[in-house]
């Protein structure tokens, strides 16, 4: 079966005065049917990068230095624009993080439905009415044939981003690219809005990539998980084990600073230091100056990506055993 | 909106007030009127004369009064220097200034808008550079130097164009125009654009710093990721988002360009409001002076009147009373 | 902690006081600079500029006649044209004037006096401007509305009319001879009172910033005046900004004093500026002696651009959101 989307080696480049940066280094991973797949990591481990790059929209220095990115087997990296332009939002919906500042503050929701729709089908201006006030009713909202004809600024933040998915689920794309979906949101409406996410591709049969740094959120919602740190895949699996079982310091220790209700007495530990600077990586191992496992070995030489047990595979030249704790 | 619009015509009340405030400063405290009206040799019983039949010897408070009073009927006295009620003065060379105003809005619009999405869009192509560069020594050129560099190259070497004046007007009730015939036009253009050229850098720089800032906000990203096509994220969505500050600065910038017609008239000897108010200044004719603050104020007010009205055209976030989003 | 000092400590102990040579390696090494050595076309503005100083400031030495003797003209020398014309005189390399003024050495005394006014100009609006700001900005409430709707209306009126009334206000109220005397005073005070709206604007801006920044209201809290130590850091904050405005302020000052002397009610004509040169070089320029009108004109239109594009790059320099 061939993946819905297939990236290998996908390296993201920003040339600067002082040498090039290198956000993005060869990436891989696919997604199948129906999947999701979450991408994780903190601010500046290259997440939202890995999304435009995918559907063409970095911005210029940014480019794609190297790799391939393959939507239902045909390569699209290397598409001119308009070939791209006639993907994004047909075939690959999005959804950004901060649904206050995705619409156009000056077009009526409905507007900017309906252009969407009418710019990837022939509908004319009735049908394309009618879809957009069903997709509104699908993704949850009151009174779809009043609010289309209000601007943004009347829908509240949880609201605005049903609108959102609903922009990118109108053309029925195969693959969703969801970039921190719901940060900006309250906690009690990101679940909601999950539970929306997870209802319309499931029915509609599309794949999702969920790029998030929360892994609470990811858990929850995928299937696999990619964790990312300083643009690399530090480590990657099925959602179960890599949760229950991961074999990457940085993974146990992300899900170590998970809130867990069910101990709530422990003290909420977190991972020492920051992420490093890319312009300034260390040598080997890029988190060793932060992991408790350390030893010479991991300045010395850069750990490759290995398969620990069943679906897991991770870079570490220490790993942790099943049970083990960093 | 009607009480915003109450409240913006309120503000407007107190412009006009201040600026008629200082108007009349103008009139009563700098130099004495008399003076002014009466030559050397009148007597001490004559100029005590005058003073009460201008009513100077009221109390100031008084004088403010009947000073609005008259001045809202359009009568600000006569020109010290000219004798004419200043009011008829204003009326004959109005026409004259304000059309060459309003074809210089328009020739600023209309040549800098394009030039403005042009060079935001394409930032490296090098015909933006172009444009930028001769942005840039288009307001490094005062005003003036441009007019008598067009009047060397089109009238006096070339010959195209008449050098100065204002001839082949059609009388419309009243208000003489220059457009409708093509001798009047051949008079007009060379004022006009040399009162443009400033303000068509102008808009142009602001137009495209404004798209270069839209471009990079996430809702026009969202755009692109919705894959709708270039042209309509260029001048459906950026472009209307760049309306508002444009609007704001066009209407600033019609006190400019009366101001700065004051010097292309003088260049292009064109019989408008311009020419009238430098000669007023250079004769300390002071009546003139404070009418045509009264007025600048009053073209200010209307415009910003105007200016908040198309606000309310373009950002329904003015327009529609907030709402709270309902449940989520 | 305790007797060990922490390196870090140490380091920005010495950070707070800077070095020269530090301050100059970093200029050199920071982004300001880089940009500059990347744009031959601001380095290109910024010689010209310089140029432009020197000759202004060495005129008196460097100019090869002196333009204000009055005893040292001679008609016999009038309307020569420069010296590649068919008049030309090595003496008088751009020609003369009417009265037989070497053109070269009028432009360099013309320079100066337009310099003169633009930057005394300048700085009288920066400093005020920022002051005003600076009490907006902090004050706030009804001073801030009134000094703000006052800059509002004043927006409205553009320099140059407000210098135009200015000056003619200044012409009733003194005297002829006293008018003539504080004629360049005047002058720069009106210049001056066109400028300053937009430094006043601009520090406002980062002021009510600053303001409300924990710091501030910390040091409300140990007693110190927050006014000292907003200033200690809002000054800071608007160098930028106000060297901006500065520049870009000084191009549109110089343009306003040639304008207003081009109008005949700028400097007096016996201290002549690029724009009084224009002028009377606007007589005789249909009957054929262009060189009057072009060459101050060309120097004046080279110097504000110049001062312009070295505002531009500024601008971006110190705006790392454009780069």
């Amino acid at each position: 079966m061939t993946a819905v989307l297939d990236v290998q080696g996908l390296t993201v480049e920003f040339p600067t005065r002082r040498g090039t940066l290198t956000a993005v280094d060869h990436i891989s991973f696919s997604i199948g049917e129906g999947e999701v797949l979450g991408v994780v990591g903190e601010s500046g481990a290259g997440k939202s990068l890995t999304g435009t790059a995918v559907i063409g929209l970095l911005e210029p220095p940014g480019r794609i230095a190297a790799g391939e990115v393959r939507l239902a087997g045909k390569r699209i990296d290397n598409l001119a624009y308009e070939e791209l332009r006639r993907i994004r939002g047909r075939e690959i919906g999005m959804v950004f993080q901060d649904p206050l500042t995705s619409l156009n503050p000056l077009y009526t929701v409905g507007r900017q439905l309906m252009e969407t729709i009418r710019t990837h089908t022939d509908m004319g201006e009735k049908a394309a009415r009618d879809r957009a006030i069903e997709m509104l009713a699908e993704v949850g909202i009151p009174e779809p044939r009043r609010r289309i004809d209000q601007y943004p600024h009347q829908f509240s933040g949880g609201m605005r981003q049903r609108v959102v998915i609903a922009i990118a689920l109108l053309a029925r794309p195969r693959l969703i690219i969801a970039d921190e979906p719901t940060t900006a949101l309250d906690v009690t409406i990101q679940s909601q809005i999950l539970k929306l996410m997870r209802q319309q591709i499931a029915e509609k049969g599309a794949s999702m990539i969920l790029i998030t740094h929360d892994l609470a959120v990811v858990s929850e919602m995928a299937d696999h998980i990619t964790v990312l740190y300083c643009g690399k895949v530090v480590e990657r699996g099925r959602t179960r084990e890599l949760i229950e079982t991961p074999a990457h310091p940085y993974t146990r220790g992300l899900i170590d600073s998970i809130p867990d209700t069910a101990h709530r007495h422990d003290r909420l530990r977190q991972i020492p230091g920051s992420i490093p600077d890319i312009r300034n990586l260390p040598t080997g191992c890029n988190f060793r100056d932060r992991c408790p496992r350390a030893q010479a070995l991991c300045a010395e030489r850069e750990p490759d990506l290995a398969r620990q047990h069943a679906t897991l595979w991770a870079a570490c030249h220490f790993p942790l055993k099943p049970g083990e704790t960093a | 909106m009607l009480a915003f619009i109450i409240q913006r015509l309120a503000q407007s009340i107190l412009v006009m007030l201040v600026v008629g405030l200082i108007s009349f400063s103008l009139f009563q405290f700098v130099g004495d009127p008399v003076n002014n009206m009466v030559g050397q040799e009148a007597t001490i019983e004559q100029r005590e004369a005058l003073r009460e039949k201008l009513g100077l010897n009221d109390p100031i408070p008084v004088r403010f009064i009947k000073w609005v009073g008259l001045a809202v009927q359009g009568d600000f006295g006569l020109s010290y220097r000219m004798g004419m009620p200043v009011a008829d003065l204003i009326a004959q060379r109005l026409p004259a200034t304000l059309e060459l105003v309003a074809l210089s809005a328009v020739m600023a619009l209309a040549i800098g808008v394009p030039m403005g999405v042009y060079t935001g869009l394409h930032r490296h192509a090098w015909l933006s550079k172009v444009f930028l560069t001769v942005s840039l020594i288009g307001i490094s050129i005062p005003t003036f130097l441009i007019g008598i560099l067009m009047i060397l190259f089109f009238g006096v070497w070339l010959g195209w164009l008449p050098t100065f004046g204002r001839r082949g007007l059609v009388d419309l009730g009243g208000w003489e125009t220059s457009f409708l015939t093509l001798e009047g036009w051949s008079y007009i253009i060379m004022p006009a654009f040399t009162l443009a050229l400033f303000q068509l850098t102008l808009i142009m720089r602001l137009v495209r710093a404004e798209m270069l800032e839209v471009l990079r906000t996430d809702f026009i990203k969202f755009a692109r990721a919705r894959g709708l096509k270039s042209r309509s994220i260029n001048f459906g969505h950026a472009l209307k988002n760049t309306l508002v500050p444009v609007i704001t600065i066009m209407g600033l910038q019609i006190g400019s360009l009366l101001a700065f017609s004051i010097i292309t008239e003088t260049v292009f000897q064109w019989p408008g409001m311009g020419l009238l108010i430098i000669q007023g200044i250079q004769f300390v004719d002071i009546p003139i002076m404070s009418s045509y603050l009264v007025l600048i104020a009053l073209f200010f007010v209307v415009i910003n009147l105007i200016v908040d009205l198309l606000y309310y055209a373009v950002d329904p976030r003015l327009r529609v009373e907030r709402t709270a989003g309902g449940a989520h | 902690m305790s007797a060990p000092v922490e390196p870090g400590t140490m380091a920005r102990s010495s950070m707070s006081l800077p070095r020269t040579t530090d301050v100059l390696r970093r200029f050199f090494d920071g982004d300001v600079f880089y940009s500059f050595s990347r744009s031959p076309l601001t380095m290109l503005a910024f010689v010209t500029t310089l140029a432009f100083f020197v000759a202004a400031i060495f005129a008196p030495w460097l100019a090869p006649h002196d333009t204000s003797d009055i005893a040292s003209l001679d008609l016999m020398n009038a309307f020569k044209t420069p010296v590649w014309g068919e008049y030309g005189d090595p003496a008088f390399p751009l020609g003369t004037d009417d009265q037989g003024r070497d053109v070269l050495s009028s432009i360099m005394f013309g320079l100066r006096i337009s310099l003169l006014v633009g930057f005394a100009a300048v700085i009288l609006a920066a400093v005020f401007g920022t002051l005003m700001g600076l009490i907006s900005g902090y004050v706030g409430g009804v001073v801030d509305s009134v000094i703000m709707r006052i800059a509002d209306i004043q927006l409205t009126f553009p320099a140059i009319l407000i210098a135009l009334m200015f000056d003619g206000i200044v012409r009733s109220v003194l005297t002829t001879e006293m008018a003539r005397e504080f004629k360049m005073t005047s002058l720069i005070l009106a210049i001056a009172a066109s400028q300053w709206v937009n430094f006043a604007r601009t520090v406002r801006g980062s002021t009510m910033v600053e303001k409300n920044k924990e710091y501030v209201q910390a040091a409300r809290l140990i007693g110190i005046h927050p006014m000292k130590i907003m200033l200690r850091h809002v000054l800071p904050n608007v160098t930028g900004p106000v060297l901006v405005i500065g520049t870009l302020s000084l191009a549109i000052a110089i343009l306003t004093e040639a304008t207003l002397s081009f109008l005949g009610v700028g400097v007096p004509v016996t201290n002549p500026s690029l724009g009084t040169l224009i002028r009377i070089g606007n007589d005789f320029l249909f009957s054929g002696e262009w060189w009057m009108t072009i060459f101050p004109g060309v120097t004046l239109v080279v110097l504000v651009l110049a001062v312009n594009l070295l505002g531009d790059w500024l601008r971006d320099a110190l705006n790392p959101k454009l780069r």
